[in-house]
């Protein structure tokens, strides 16, 4: 009798968990390891506890190998992932596939008229956002105060290249490992392409014409890089042609560059004394301009949260995105981690909050680069494509990767700047007809 | 002829020398993973400091590293063992029963391994997704089982071919069946050589990082998806990805450690003699 009891309550036990298990909603998603990303990950209890039948399981990869998991499997209906991080270079061409589930249906809380319109606009296609945006970022000029005084010289309020190549020679000390200027040249679209597109069209330039002919032969690109191998050779770090972002950042944080000219977001990191030790002595100007377009004014970028067609749980993932680009996710992390660690460049209701304008002196400054960057139309001359620093279709990866190598190659010296534009632009061509443009 | 004390004593200077280099990296992994981010970066590298668990502590935080260490010992040992399972009665027939194509055979599977893997990429996450293998042990076992199988297979039969014919002779003019001579014969006087060979595939499964981040999401990832789950695009993260990577090789080093002398027997014995 007592093992007739047992044997039921066993089952009914296993019954019951069965039950709960099938209610609960489990949602997988890819992001990648960045300090922002790392908040979300942190305080997504908050979530869970306030969705008692949905539970999170993390994907976290470095941002290339995350950008290759997540293509590999939404081009293939794969369903691995309930929500990815991706940029403002996937969420439009994912979009136009149907790989994505529309986002425009939050509701009046969501307060979609809060969100920064270049940003919403870039994640956008026909009206329709694709992917909500998580944080967003332009270009600016950071330099050190210290190292400006000393060499008894003034940051221009808007400078130019040709100020900032001025700039470089008075201030490198290469006997004290201090470099003039520090600037991205690893090879990459997302690298040393997406700094080089942005000065390309501030010195005039675009990557394609209006009918699709890629542009790195035109006298804008020749200047750019020109400008680009001079002061790198004469007042840049040795081996730069290795340096990326990372590399940089460590380089200023440690006090090794005048200047660096870089993503937005990296000014919460530098004014933060535990992450950098020149916090003190940092400041920032606009990313540089040329008198062949004075409006220029830095690259464009942003990561957002999309939800794959293949998705199993699309309303609980939209449910979670809904959550996590919230006015109230953004107070949650003001509140929790403090308002400097606050999701930047998305909701405008962060930048008229006079506690994260406290403690962020770049608040309007970066708001400001965002607001005026337009990547609907972004240089010059018309073009046909969206996007700064890239061109958002399919094509862009491999033609500005491997134009990054070429250049990178002329960086390290092994050739010269007209010999790395030739051979990007005989190879982009080779690609855009291969892929039958123009369309 | 006596070696002279002098050219001795230079011999184990050259030794510890380049042990020294080899072990450097491991070595500077270690003590990145107790400094701070900001003193992992210094330039130049910092060789006083004030060590700290902080990276340990953050890590235990915001991954479960049982989930991953568990992933990858199921993994790699289900792996291993059927890749010997396959591999041995394949070896078998190879040492013992050749035929005229079967140097030609053993160069295709070898060939096999010269193909770069993303190249089948996408066929193998496609037939993965609809055989409802993605992001599971089952997978998992399956792609490190074909890509360890031709190792596995020249390895066992190079050792296959070390044992004298003449004792399978006898065994068969006793009477013993193929399958006794596998199994109570070959087995166990080829097992040294089993066991190394085992031994490294349980190590090339446990550093495979390709198939294991492609193809595993949240359920199957081994250590080598919780390594690659520190490395960052923005912000300073050598100290954390150094703490990591040292979590994720020590069972396979101290594995590794215990069973150095099956190794080295099986690797100058067996297949690269």
């Amino acid at each position: 009798m007592r093992f007739a009891r047992f044997c039921g309550m066993t089952a009914l036990g296993l019954i019951a968990g069965t039950l709960a298990a099938q209610a609960e909603t489990k949602l997988t998603i890819a992001t990648v390891n960045n300090g922002d990303m790392i908040i979300m990950q942190k305080l997504s209890s908050a979530f869970e506890k306030a969705n008692p039948d949905i539970k999170l399981d993390w994907v976290v990869l470095e941002e290339n190998v995350l950008r290759q998991r997540v293509t590999t499997d939404i081009a293939t209906k794969g369903g691995s992932f309930d929500v990815m991080t991706i940029g403002a270079y996937e969420a439009p061409i994912w979009g136009k596939q149907g790989w994505l589930v529309p986002l425009d249906d939050f509701g009046a809380d969501y307060d979609y008229a809060d969100l920064v319109p270049q940003v919403k606009d870039g994640l956008s296609v026909g009206g329709k956002m694709y992917a909500a945006p998580f944080y967003a970022e332009s270009s600016l000029t950071f330099y050190r105060k210290d190292l400006f005084e000393k060499a008894g010289i003034k940051m221009a309020e808007k400078p130019t290249y040709a100020q900032i190549a001025e700039y470089a020679n008075k201030l490198s000390d290469k006997k004290d490992g201090i470099y003039g200027i520090c600037l991205r040249g690893k090879p990459g679209w997302g690298e040393n392409m997406a700094w080089l597109g942005t000065a390309a069209v501030a010195f005039g330039g675009s990557w394609f014409d209006e009918q699709w002919k890629p542009q790195f032969t035109t006298e804008p690109w020749k200047e750019t890089i020109k400008w680009y191998l001079d002061v790198m050779k004469k007042d840049g770090p040795p081996g730069a042609a290795a340096n990326g972002y990372n590399e940089n950042r460590a380089l200023f944080a440690t006090g090794k560059c005048g200047m660096w000219i870089d993503a937005t977001v990296t000014a919460g990191y530098l004014y933060n004394p535990k992450e950098s030790q020149v916090a003190d002595k940092v400041a920032f100007a606009p990313a540089p301009i040329t008198d062949a377009n004075p409006k220029a004014s830095g690259w464009f970028w942003s990561w957002a949260l999309g939800v794959p067609a293949s998705s199993k749980n699309a309303e609980a993932a939209k449910k979670f995105v809904q959550w996590a680009t919230s006015k109230d996710y953004v107070k949650l992390v003001g509140e929790s981690e403090g308002w400097i660690a606050a999701p930047p460049g998305t909701r405008m209701s962060t930048y008229s909050n006079p506690e994260y304008k406290k403690v962020a002196p770049f608040a309007d400054f970066v708001l400001n680069a965002i607001e005026t960057t337009n990547p609907a139309k972004p240089t010059v001359k018309p073009v046909p494509y969206t996007g700064v620093q890239f061109a958002a279709i399919p094509e862009f990866q491999g033609i500005g990767t491997t134009a990054g190598q070429d250049v990178a190659a002329a960086l390290a010296g092994s050739s010269t700047g007209d010999q790395a534009l030739a051979k990007a632009q005989a190879s982009a061509e080779r690609t855009m007809k291969q892929a039958g443009y123009p369309k | 002829m006596k070696t002279k004390p002098r050219d001795k004593a230079l011999m184990t200077l050259l030794g510890w020398g380049v042990a020294f280099i080899v072990f450097f990296p491991v070595l500077w992994m270690a003590l990145a993973s107790v400094k701070t981010e900001l003193d992992a970066v210094a330039t130049p590298p910092k060789i006083l400091f004030r060590p700290t668990l902080e990276n340990y502590a953050e890590i235990n935080q915001r991954a479960d590293y049982l989930k991953f260490f568990t992933n990858s010992i199921v993994e790699s040992v289900g792996a291993t063992l059927v890749c010997l399972l396959l591999a041995a009665p394949a070896a078998y027939a190879m040492a013992f029963f050749p035929t005229r194509k079967t140097k030609d055979i053993l160069m295709w599977m070898l060939s096999t391994k010269m193909m770069p893997a993303v190249g089948v990429l996408v066929p193998i996450y496609i037939l993965a997704i609809q055989t409802h293998l993605l992001d599971t042990w089952a997978g998992m076992i399956i792609v490190y089982t074909l890509m360890n199988l031709p190792i596995v297979v020249w390895m066992l039969y190079s050792f296959f071919r070390e044992v004298p014919k003449e004792i399978l002779e006898a065994a068969r003019m006793d009477g013993a069946t193929p399958r006794q001579q596998l199994l109570e014969l070959l087995l166990p006087l080829s097992l040294p050589g089993i066991m190394s060979t085992a031994l490294l595939s349980i190590i090339i499964c446990w550093n495979e990082a390709f198939w294991s981040i492609n193809l595993t999401a949240s359920k199957a990832a081994p250590l080598t998806a919780f390594i690659a789950s520190f490395s960052s695009p923005e912000g300073l993260f050598w100290a954390k990805l150094s703490a990591a990577s040292l979590l994720a090789i020590a069972p396979i080093l101290v594995f590794g450690w215990l069973t150095q002398k099956q190794l080295v027997r099986g690797l100058t014995f067996g297949a690269v003699k």
